[in-house]
């Protein structure tokens, strides 16, 4: 029934990729998720793990080399943050477009400039749009169990499309925390090895990433597309076995505080818990406060969502990036897309908060709220927090 | 809605593979050409080197022994005019 150690999460990370029993890692190094890899290697190393660990020369590179790896059949596992998944950026379509499953952690970080290596969400909402599933982490646990998911969810047959499980950079990167590892044969029984449909392969050759003339690319696009939204009966379908399994259960959107409250959070990461703390304490005050988590962000969960809100009359959206520009963050941007025209829309208010590292405290959680229910929250969005002298 | 596709999105290969190998001798790259190269036989002293600067490999000896594209394939990029040592070859517009 695994065992429950004290693990830094990075490292909780590597042994769900161990326990993967991948064949390939390609990655290079950057903080804050140089740990998870660094790990994989000593496994490597030490032969506790049968798999080529590929140390490459920048994440293009490993981004590059992970698509050959998969393309020649193999599971194949990466992790970046910031820079680097920029670094990514034009492989990471290349990946999805070709339906190369693969898992990828993304140890959410800022991006330059300044340069920060804390956390927020700017990194991967930058990539939003690369066709491959995305989901966050909470917590360690939950980092380990969705990275366990996360391939049986990219190597299924109705889905074959990569995957990046988001864990955010510090917060849980680097903190130790209580994890349950589960045994390997339990593990095993859960994940099959992958069978690809199509592979590298001289007996049977194919081409893979040809040219798409503008008579099949919109075609070909449509295909990711079905895809993408195919995902989302399977991601929840491998996340109730998973459940059935090692009795630990994830939904697309969790919900918590008061059912039905009129004012509810929403949030995605690991801010969800500091909140969830924030909205225990609202609701023993007397008020009626609720949160929305968001897990699945790729492929959106809408039907999921909406059922989570039920009731609410305004909600408190947290972005943890800020969409320079943009009518709001793009958490809210999303949301106000699904509920545009629904006569039973809330309000939607819009926070833009917890940048570069900075906390965002139970405390201030409470502040949002009140400021929210008083109506001293309106506009578009409002980033938080920030020092200002006409303040 | 006119129509513009080759195909329907669920006739392709997974990631729009191709599976069936050299079957880009099935494209055929000659609906690109507008400008046609025309070979004057009384200039042309069978180098051969039009077809060797072909990018398409589309340009092969006859009986005769001269060189002459196939319109399945010729793009009309005009490289073979351009290479001819005697000017045998003359791109003139497509349908004229």
């Amino acid at each position: 029934m695994g065992k429950r150690v004290g693990l830094e999460v990075s490292l909780a990370v590597a042994e769900a990729v161990k326990l993967a029993n991948v064949d390939v890692v390609s990655a290079y190094p950057i903080t804050p998720q140089t740990h998870i890899v660094e790990e994989l290697s000593v496994y490597v190393a030490n032969g506790e793990l049968d798999a080529e660990f590929i140390p490459v020369e920048s994440e293009h590179s490993a981004m590059s080399a992970a698509l050959g790896a998969v393309a020649a059949g193999a599971r194949v596992y990466t992790a970046t943050a910031s820079q680097g998944l920029a670094l990514m950026h034009e492989i990471l379509f290349i990946v999805s477009g070709m339906r190369m499953p693969m898992v990828m952690t993304v140890a959410n970080r800022a991006l330059s400039a300044p340069i920060s290596i804390w956390n927020d969400h700017g990194d991967i909402m930058a990539e939003r749009d690369i066709g491959w599933v995305q989901i966050f982490a909470e917590n360690g646990q939950e980092a380990l169990d969705l990275t366990i998911c996360a391939f049986k969810i990219a190597e299924d047959k109705r889905v074959l499309l990569p995957m990046i499980v988001n864990i955010d950079g510090f917060t849980l990167s680097h903190v130790i925390e209580p994890v349950i590892i589960p045994d390997h044969a339990e593990v095993d029984a859960f994940l099959p090895p992958y069978t690809p449909m199509l592979k590298l392969d001289t007996e049977n050759p194919v081409t893979f990433g040809p040219v798409g003339v503008p008579e099949m690319y919109t075609e070909a696009r449509k295909q990711l597309e079905q895809a993408i939204i195919g995902s989302k009966p399977v991601v929840e379908e491998v996340l109730a076995g998973f459940g059935a399994a090692f009795d630990r259960h994830y939904k697309l959107v969790e919900q918590n505080g008061k059912p039905g409250a009129k004012t509810r959070f929403v949030t995605m990461g690991s801010l969800g818990e500091t909140c969830m703390t924030a909205v225990d304490e609202l609701i023993a005050e007397g008020q009626d406060a609720g949160q929305t988590r968001i897990r699945l962000w790729r492929p959106f969960p809408e039907e999921e969502f909406l059922a989570a809100c039920a009731g609410a009359e305004k909600l408190i959206v947290i972005d943890r990036a800020l969409s320079p520009g943009a009518v709001c963050g793009p958490v809210a941007s999303e949301l106000k897309s699904l509920f545009y025209g629904r006569p039973d829309a809330p309000e939607i208010v819009n926070l833009v908060a917890g940048l570069g590292g900075r906390d965002v405290t139970v405390r201030e959680f409470k502040e949002m709220f009140a400021m929210a229910v008083s109506g001293k929250l309106s506009g578009n969005y409002m980033m938080w927090g920030v020092e200002s002298h006409a303040s | 809605m006119s129509k513009q596709s080759i195909m329907a999105w669920e006739d392709l290969a997974l990631g729009a593979a191709i599976l069936k190998p050299g079957n880009a001798k099935e494209l055929r790259t000659g609906d690109w050409r507008s400008l046609k190269p025309t070979v004057d036989e009384e200039k042309c002293i069978k180098c051969a080197l039009c077809a060797m600067y072909c990018p398409e490999f589309c340009i092969s000896v006859n009986a005769e022994g001269f060189y002459h594209p196939d319109f399945y394939f010729c793009k009309g990029c005009g490289v073979c005019a351009n290479e001819c040592p005697k000017e045998a070859i003359t791109m003139g517009k497509e349908g004229e």
